[in-house]
């Protein structure tokens, strides 16, 4: 495996022009016989499909969910960035390419960072002309806000709502080339395999979830953009139906995994309540703009609260200890996700935390105090009450609970400039790729990133690829690798369904997929969460091994292959999750320093911030894989910061 | 807290669906009711009682509109404002029987169990249910000031989650709701203004090819919508129409 990451030459600020003005064209006539298949369809899928098609290709689009607006994107809450500087605070694209760099603790490619930063202003304009309801303020222009990680208001937000609002937006866009024939959609279809034919993706396998057929699609180029793989943790920000799977089945082809070990823990989610809780929500990052975060100052009060004896208003303000504020004086409650999270799970490791001892007070009576309560209902009011309609309290009365957990994760498929994988012809957007965010994404980041790889990045780069391809013909389904990929997986779901049959299962009392995945969940979380060492990640491996070897043993997934079957789904994805979080921990493993979202214990400074290793590990670490069970091995794509002084991260 | 459940199960679309009772006990009033029914489904799965009761369900935070059950004869339960995946238990009293079914309308046909196909809804937002724009080439996002009271209402009328609630609630299986509220969105917008006749035409002839029924203004649909979407975006869909219809073409 070689990487070569094709970062054109020249000046950064010039790079992404030049590329455009030198790169190949498909011109319009044979763009109608070039075929695409787009897989997901969130922020990344649904505009990378909608602009491909508009452009003219043929463009076959798949997602697991009964609709294309159902994508997790859709629950993206605070924002997006976009370095429009219309609020005069001194933004400019070279100071958001700055931020995003420093906030990925200089672990992301420059190039990749300053183009998202270049397109971004062009993703507000595209998303005003769709009818995007951004916020306004009186004067009828777009009003922004502040976010984590930046000096500047660069935020452009719709309520609560921005990802809902953004999605939509797409999903208009994908539903008007829908009814104008140029994209196809394929709801409840879950890609299970990629076909690759002489070295270049050349299409997919896809379970139909309601009749459980398995189905063949051939095409030219196939783009995953599936998003990330935050539910190895089983608990997590994410959809429950959001997994790692297609991503992971294109690295057993032999496309290259990068930096799976940066996985993003956010601070502001409501606390872990029972052994039976699904998944975790989010409290969106922008309420650190106006609450304060805290835990008592004394051990004796946290106690008390724990027991019930004490209501966070009974401490007094001098007893209160607002930890980021006196940590981090110059960004305060709005440092990087990263900081937050480990600051909060520091206070509770040492025994201050509040609720179950896994908790720490967002407080908003200074905000309302300050603003009023009118004021503070519209910023926030459906945040408020979501949080009310769960914990069964009263946010403008008693401080909101909040603790971190798995939210995001910046590994993922490896992509080069043009957004292509080392399977030529096979491409990755959104969270499903790595290139963006290097050890820690900012707030807001994420939606920009999707769109910009689907609007403003895809549609360049694809026609690029595709430009030679004009000579290759349809691609048939019939080849023989489609055979072989689809036995391949029909295989795979008979194995599957076997351990739970009577006769051949191990043990008395099965367990359902579940139940593994809760307790693969645990290791992960326990071992390879928010601060790592050498001996957790041992032990986690260990684990982790010993579960998978049960999981085959004792899984009892009932009914066929043949009919809706949520359980076998659930079983694949976590027959999978089983290899990626190996591959996580080997990450961790081998990258002995703390940068971002990884935290090596082993590797802090003297007041518990990271501390990186530059000479050693500045560098994208691109692992290749070798069958079930088999080492995998990695290849360096070393960083090259020809523009920006690397700096200690510094927020204080 | 423990409960009676009387599910509805039915195997596939053509098979005939059936109530199967199902006691459960041992839940706690934070549990959410869809985490209720992975408990359930836990114990039917592990105990090899029967295939698991199939749900969709999503995001579980009340915004992905996938998740959506007819409890006790109310779309998403008792409460309002919430889905399904928002009920917490504490809303029950302790031994309470409860009737879950899936949504029941033409448009909607179940799947299984409890899975209905809502693809009728993207099938009307495809009619017509955007503004035509293709990737760039398209004016400075504040080129075009608009009014925050428009904005603020186009946001309201755009915060719906496409969950099919207010056509469950219907009596005449009526997405004037959902209709109304996407052609407020984008009708409220100057963006929007260009397309609007020949939206309202399209999208409205496509809701009634597709089975729905009319509305006859007893508004269980605004009672019962999760996201609070106002009655008064039919008010305004059966303007947009009548406007359409019998006004002069923004074409012409």
């Amino acid at each position: 495996m070689k990487l070569d990451s094709k970062i054109p030459s020249g000046p950064l600020a010039e790079k992404w022009t030049n590329y455009k003005a030198s790169q190949k064209l498909v011109n319009p006539a044979n763009k109608r016989k070039l075929d695409i298949i787009v897989v997901g369809t969130g922020l990344a899928g649904a505009s990378a499909a909608a602009s491909l098609g508009a452009m003219g290709f043929n463009v076959d689009i798949f997602c697991i969910q009964d609709s294309p607006r159902r994508a997790h994107s859709i629950a993206a809450q605070g924002g997006i960035n976009a370095a429009k500087n219309y609020q005069n605070d001194g933004d400019s694209v070279e100071r958001l390419f700055r931020d995003t760099i420093k906030g990925g603790d200089y672990r992301a490619r420059e190039a990749n960072v300053y183009r998202l930063a270049e397109v971004s202003g062009a993703i507000i304009d595209q998303c005003v002309a769709q009818g995007v309801p951004f916020a306004r303020d009186y004067g009828g222009l777009l009003d922004n806000r502040s976010f984590g990680g930046a000096q500047v208001s660069r935020t452009f937000y719709a309520k609560g709502q921005t990802g809902q609002q953004l999605l939509l937006g797409a999903y208009g866009a994908l539903s008007r080339e829908i009814a104008r024939g140029t994209v196809k959609l394929h709801t409840r279809s879950e890609m299970m395999d990629l076909v690759v034919v002489d070295g270049r993706a050349r299409g997919i396998i896809v379970r139909n979830l309601v009749t459980g057929d398995l189905e063949r699609y051939a095409a030219h180029a196939v783009v995953i953009a599936t998003g990330g793989y935050g539910n190895v943790y089983y608990l997590s920000t994410n959809a429950m139906n959001s997994n790692g799977s297609a991503a992971w089945v294109c690295h057993r082809k032999g496309a290259a995994f990068a930096n799976p070990c940066y996985v993003q823990i956010h601070p502001t989610c409501i606390p872990v309540h029972g052994d039976y809780q699904s998944k975790l929500t989010l409290m969106s990052e922008s309420l650190r703009n106006d609450g304060r975060i805290w835990v008592p100052k004394k051990k004796e009060d946290a106690e008390a609260i724990r027991a019930g004896k004490l209501k966070p208003n009974d401490i007094a303000e001098e007893n209160r200890d607002y930890y980021l504020e006196r940590r981090y004086p110059a960004f305060g409650n709005l440092v990087p996700r990263d900081v937050a999270s480990r600051a909060a799970k520091e206070r509770c490791d040492a025994g201050y935390g509040v609720g179950t001892g896994y908790a720490v007070y967002l407080d908003f009576a200074d905000a309302i105090q300050r603003l009023g309560k009118d004021v503070v209902e519209q910023k926030y009011g459906n945040l408020f009450q979501m949080y009310q309609k769960i914990t069964d309290e009263n946010p403008y009365e008693t401080p909101m609970m909040i603790y971190p957990a798995i939210h995001y994760t910046m590994g993922g498929l490896w992509v080069d400039y043009e957004l292509q994988t080392t399977i030529p012809g096979l491409f990755a957007a959104g969270e499903a790729n790595f290139s963006d965010h290097g050890a820690n994404r900012l707030g807001a980041s994420a939606l920009m990133q999707g769109l910009a790889d689907g609007y403003f990045v895809l549609p360049y780069t694809m026609q690029n690829y595709l430009a030679d391809q004009i000579y290759v013909g349809k691609i048939s389904a019939d080849a023989p690798e489609f055979d072989e990929a689809e036995k391949a997986v029909r295989e795979r779901l008979n194995r599957l369904l076997k351990i739970g049959q009577v006769e051949t299962l191990r043990a008395a009392s099965p367990h359902s997929v579940d139940d593994f995945h809760k307790r693969l969940g645990k290791i992960m979380w326990e071992y390879c969460g928010m601060a790592r060492n050498t001996e957790s990640l041992t032990k986690a491996k260990q684990l982790v091994t010993e579960l998978e070897d049960e999981f085959w043993k004792n899984v009892f997934i009932p009914g066929t292959a043949n009919e809706m079957n949520p359980e076998l789904e659930k079983a694949c994805r976590l027959e999978d999750y089983f290899e990626l979080a190996r591959l996580i921990i080997d990450d961790a493993m081998h990258r002995e320093e703390s940068c971002g979202g990884h935290f090596r214990t082993e590797h802090q400074t003297e007041d518990g911030e990271t501390l990186r290793d530059d000479e050693h590990f500045m560098y994208v670490a691109a692992w290749e894989y070798h069958g079930h069970g088999q080492p995998e091995t990695m290849e360096k794509e070393p960083l090259v910061y020809e523009h920006i002084q690397i700096a200690k991260r510094n927020y204080k | 807290m423990k409960f009676t459940l009387h599910i509805w199960r039915q195997e596939n679309a053509r098979a005939k669906g059936h109530f199967e009772t199902y006691p459960i006990d041992g839940i706690s009033p934070d549990c959410s009711f869809l985490e209720m029914l992975d408990i359930l489904n836990e114990h039917l799965i592990n105990d090899r009682i029967a295939h698991p009761v199939c749900f969709d369900n999503d995001c579980r935070e009340g915004i992905c509109g996938m998740c959506g059950l007819y409890i006790n004869g109310r779309p998403h339960g008792n409460d309002d404002g919430i889905t399904t995946c928002q009920l917490h238990m504490r809303k029950f009293r302790d031994g309470d029987e409860i009737w879950i079914e899936p949504w029941r309308a033409k448009p909607f046909p179940v799947i299984r169990d409890l899975i209905v196909d809502r693809s009728a809804f993207d099938k009307i937002i495809q009619a017509g249910g955007y503004i035509s724009t293709t990737t760039g080439g398209v004016p400075d996002a504040n080129m075009i000031p608009i009014p925050k009271h428009a904005a603020d209402m186009a946001m309201d009328a755009a915060s719906c989650i496409g969950c099919g609630a207010c056509v469950a609630a219907c009596k005449n299986a009526s997405a004037m709701l959902f209709v109304g509220a996407k052609i407020s969105h984008l009708a409220l917008l100057p963006q929007g203004r260009v397309e609007a006749a020949d939206r309202v035409r399209k999208m409205v002839c496509k809701m009634d090819e597709l089975g729905f029924g009319n509305c006859t203004n007893t508004y269980a649909c605004e009672a019962e919508c999760p996201k609070l979407i106002k009655r008064q975006n039919i008010s305004r869909l059966n303007r947009q129409w009548i406007g359409a219809l019998f006004g002069r073409d923004r074409r012409e």
